[in-house]
C-alpha cells in the first residue's frame, strides 16, 4: 500500500509532517507493509492535509487529515470514512482544471526521476535535442507563451534576442523570487514538480546556447530551495544536466542561489544585480538583459512558471498548447486562489474564464459566508476589482483593459469588512517599506502617498486631487513596476471604493 | 586573552566559509548567508576579511547587508516569529493575529523581547495565500492562525 502525504509548505504549514509520523508509527504498530511517499500538493488547500492512499483498486484522498484521524483511517481500512473524498479527479474543484504545467504536480513523488519519466518528463527535453536551436526558439514563439511572471512578454521573442546576440558565456535565469502577496505557483511547482523546472531551463538553455543557469528563490521558501538542490543533484547523477546533457554534445548545468528577504529582486534587473552580489538596485534599460544581463552577458531571465511550462509544450507540441486561450493568451494560467475564499488553491485553467465564475463557483465565495467586496488580482502591484467588473475574462488584455493586470495570476478576496483605504494606504506602506531607492517618484512618492491617504482619512480637503496626482507621477515616473504599479491598488481603491475614501461617512459607520 | 580567541575563531570560520564558496560567480550573497547561519548576524569583524578575499569595499558590504531585510547586524533573540502582513493574511483576519502576538509580548515589529527569548519580524508573503493568516516561528511554518494560535505560539517559544 502506497500513503502519499503531501510535503508543500502549505500542507506542512497545516500539520502534514504530523501526520506522515502519525502515519508511520501506526502501520508500525500495526505490522503494516507501506510506503510513503512525500508528493507535492494537488493544489486544494482548504483540504490539506490531503492524504491519498493507491491501492490494486485505485487511488483515493482522504482530507483534511489531522493527526489524531489516523488511526481511524487504519482502523477504517482507508475505506467509508468520514474524511473519504474519493479519486482526486472527481473532486469538482480538480475536474474543472485543465493541468498542463501542473500536470504531475502532487501526483507524483517530486524527487524520483523515474515517477517523472513515467508521467511524461524528459519527453519534451529529447523532442527539443532532435532540434536545431532556430527551431527551438520558433517552437516556444509558436506556443504563444508570454511572461508568467506578470509583464506577459513573448517568451519565444526573448529567447530569440539571447539566441542572435553572440557570447562566450550566456546565462538562463529562472525568477523564483515569488513575493507577490496571493501567489505561490512557483512555490507548488518546485516543491512537487521540480524536474520540470529543471527540464524547461535545460530546453532554454540548448535553445539560446546558455550552458549556464540560476534558479532564484527567495529566502522565505526554505522547502522549495531544499527541494530544487535535491532535485538538481539527482538531474546531474542521471546525466540530465551537466557536460553532456542526455548524452549529447551540449552542456547544461545549474545551481540554486537564495535571495535575502527584499521584494523588489522579483524585479528582473533587481534580481541581476542580486545574483551578482550587489545591492538588489533596479537597472534602466536599456540595455535589455536579453543583450547585456547577468556579468553583462546575454541573459534570458523567466518566471518559474513560464520555464515550467516548456516542457510540456516540446512534449505535446506548440499547437496542442496555442489552442488553449482567449485572444493573444495562449494556453493555461495557474490562478491561485487565496485569501478570504471558501475554496483556496491552484486552479489552472485555459485563459478566458470570467472573474466571477472563478470568486463565486471556483473560490465558493468567501470562507466567512460575507459577501465578496473586493478582489486583488495580480498581487501587491494589482487593481482591486469591484463586483461589477467580475465578467473580466482572464486575460492580458482584457485585465489591461479594465485598468488592471492579471500578474502572477493571484487572486485575493476580500469580505465587505475590508477597509478599502486602509488597504490602499497598506500598498504604499508596502512601496515604502521595499522600494530600492534608485528613483525618486517610488522612494520619496510612497511615503508622501500614505502620509496623504492619512490625510485623506482626517477628511483634508484636496488631499484626495493630490493622491491623484501624486499617483500618475509615480506611475509614469517611476523605473519599474514597484513604484510604477504602486498607483494601481491605490487608484483602483480610490474610484471603484469612493465611499471608504470619504471620511464624514466613515465617521458615520464608526 | 579570551577576546583575542574569539576573534580568532571568528577569523578561522570566516576565513573557511570563504573558501568553500571559492568559485561561484557573485559569491557575495551565498557568503553572507552563511556567516549568518554561522553566527546568526554578520559580524563587523567578519567584513574587512570578506572585502579583501573579494576585492571590493566594506562599504561595499556594509551597502549590501543594509539592503537586505534578511541580514542582520546583531543576533536576534532565541526564537524569531515571522508574521505575515501581506493581503492575502490581511484577508483572512491577519492583522488580529499580529496584535495579538504583539501584545502578547510586549513589543513592536523588529523588537527582542527585553529577555531575549523571542524577535517578532513582519513578512511579506510566505506563500501560504490560501491558508492564511501565516507564521514561520524558527523556520516551522503554521497555517490558518487566529489569536488564540498565535498567543500559543509565542507564549511556547518565550518559555
Amino acid at each position: 500500500m502506497k500513503i502519499f502525504v503531501p510535503r508543500d509548505a502549505a500542507a506542512k504549514a497545516l500539520g502534514a509532517d504530523e501526520v506522515a509520523n502519525a502515519i508511520t508509527a501506526e502501520a508500525a504498530a500495526r505490522g503494516l507493509d507501506i510506503t510513503l511517499v512525500r508528493n507535492g500538493t494537488r493544489g486544494m488547500v482548504w483540504l490539506e492535509p490531503l492524504v491519498e492512499v493507491e491501492t490494486s483498486a485505485g487511488r483515493t484522498a482522504f482530507g483534511p487529515v489531522t493527526a489524531t484521524d489516523v488511526k481511524s483511517l487504519f482502523e477504517a481500512e482507508f475505506h467509508r470514512h468520514p474524511l473519504a473524498l474519493g479519486a482526486v479527479e472527481t473532486i469538482p474543484f480538480f475536474a474543472r482544471q485543465t493541468r498542463l504545467t501542473f500536470a504531475r504536480c502532487g501526483l507524483i513523488d517530486p524527487l524520483s526521476l523515474a515517477d517523472y519519466e513515467a508521467h511524461g518528463g524528459i519527453a519534451g527535453l529529447r523532442a527539443a535535442l532532435e532540434m536545431t536551436s532556430a527551431e527551438i526558439v520558433e517552437e516556444v514563439t509558436t506556443s504563444g507563451l508570454r511572461g508568467r511572471g506578470g509583464a506577459g512578454f513573448p517568451t519565444g521573442i526573448k529567447w530569440k534576442t539571447v539566441h542572435d546576440t553572440p557570447a562566450a558565456q550566456k546565462y538562463i535565469v529562472c525568477n523564483a523570487d515569488e513575493g507577490d502577496s496571493g501567489t505561490f505557483a512557483d512555490r507548488m511547482i518546485m516543491e512537487g514538480d521540480p524536474f520540470t523546472l529543471i527540464e524547461g531551463m535545460t530546453i532554454a538553455g540548448i535553445g539560446v546556447g546558455a550552458t549556464k543557469g540560476y534558479v532564484y528563490i527567495r529566502s522565505e521558501y526554505p522547502d522549495a530551495i531544499e527541494v530544487m538542490q535535491r532535485a538538481i543533484e539527482l538531474a546531474r547523477h542521471a546525466g540530465l544536466l551537466g557536460p553532456s546533457v542526455l548524452g549529447s554534445h551540449h552542456a547544461f548545468d545549474m545551481e540554486v542561489r537564495v535571495g535575502a528577504g527584499a521584494y523588489v529582486c522579483g524585479e528582473e534587473t533587481s534580481l541581476l544585480n542580486s545574483l551578482e552580489g550587489k545591492r538588489g538596485v533596479v537597472r534602466a534599460k536599456p540595455p535589455l538583459p536579453a543583450i547585456q544581463g547577468l556579468f553583462g552577458r546575454p541573459t534570458v531571465i523567466n518566471n518559474v512558471i513560464s520555464l515550467a511550462t516548456v516542457p510540456v509544450i516540446f512534449e505535446k507540441g506548440a499547437g496542442h498548447y496555442r489552442d488553449f486561450g482567449l485572444g493573444r493568451s495562449r494556453g493555461t494560467i495557474p490562478i491561485q486562489i487565496a485569501g478570504n475564499v471558501k475554496y483556496g488553491g491552484l486552479f489552472e485553467t485555459a485563459f478566458g474564464m470570467s472573474l466571477g465564475a472563478l470568486v463565486d463557483e471556483v473560490a465558493g465565495g468567501t470562507f466567512t459566508g460575507r459577501p465578496v467586496k473586493a478582489v486583488q488580482v495580480g498581487g501587491p502591484l494589482g487593481a482591486y476589482f469591484p463586483r461589477d467588473k467580475f465578467d473580466t475574462p482572464f486575460g492580458y488584455e482584457e485585465f489591461d483593459g479594465e485598468g488592471g493586470l492579471i500578474g502572477h495570476a493571484g487572486i485575493v478576496v476580500f469580505d465587505d469588512n475590508a477597509d478599502m483605504l486602509k488597504m490602499a494606504r497598506f500598498a504604499l506602506e508596502f512601496c515604502a517599506v521595499e522600494s530600492c531607492g534608485k528613483c525618486t517618484p517610488c522612494r520619496l512618492g510612497a511615503v508622501r502617498g500614505m502620509e496623504t491617504v492619512d490625510r485623506i482619512a482626517s477628511g483634508e480637503p484636496g488631499a484626495l486631487e493630490l493622491l491623484t496626482d501624486l499617483c500618475e507621477t509615480m506611475r509614469d515616473g517611476s523605473l519599474c513596476a514597484l513604484g510604477g504599479f504602486t498607483p494601481y491598488p491605490v487608484m483602483s481603491a480610490v474610484s471603484h471604493f469612493p465611499d471608504d475614501f470619504n471620511a464624514t461617512r466613515q465617521e458615520a459607520a464608526e | 586573552m579570551a577576546e583575542n580567541s574569539a576573534a580568532s575563531a571568528l577569523a578561522q570560520r570566516v576565513s573557511e566559509i570563504i573558501v568553500e564558496h571559492e568559485g561561484l560567480e557573485g559569491p557575495l550573497l551565498p557568503i553572507l548567508h552563511a556567516i549568518q547561519a554561522e553566527f546568526g548576524h554578520v559580524p563587523d569583524a567578519a567584513l574587512p576579511q570578506i572585502a579583501r578575499a573579494l576585492n571590493i569595499s566594506r562599504a561595499d558590504i556594509h551597502g549590501v547587508t543594509s539592503f537586505y531585510h534578511d541580514f542582520r547586524e546583531h543576533a536576534a533573540g532565541r526564537h524569531v516569529v515571522k508574521i505575515c502582513r501581506a493581503e492575502a493574511c490581511q484577508a483572512s483576519g491577519g492583522n488580529a493575529v499580529a496584535e495579538a502576538a504583539l501584545s502578547r509580548l510586549g513589543v513592536t515589529w523588529h523588537e527582542t523581547t527585553p529577555d531575549g527569548a523571542v524577535t517578532v519580524e513582519p513578512v511579506y508573503c510566505l506563500g501560504l495565500c490560501a491558508c492564511g493568516p501565516a507564521a514561520m516561528v524558527d523556520g516551522k511554518l503554521h497555517g490558518r492562525l487566529d489569536a488564540d494560535r498565535i498567543e500559543t505560539l509565542v507564549g511556547e517559544a518565550r518559555a
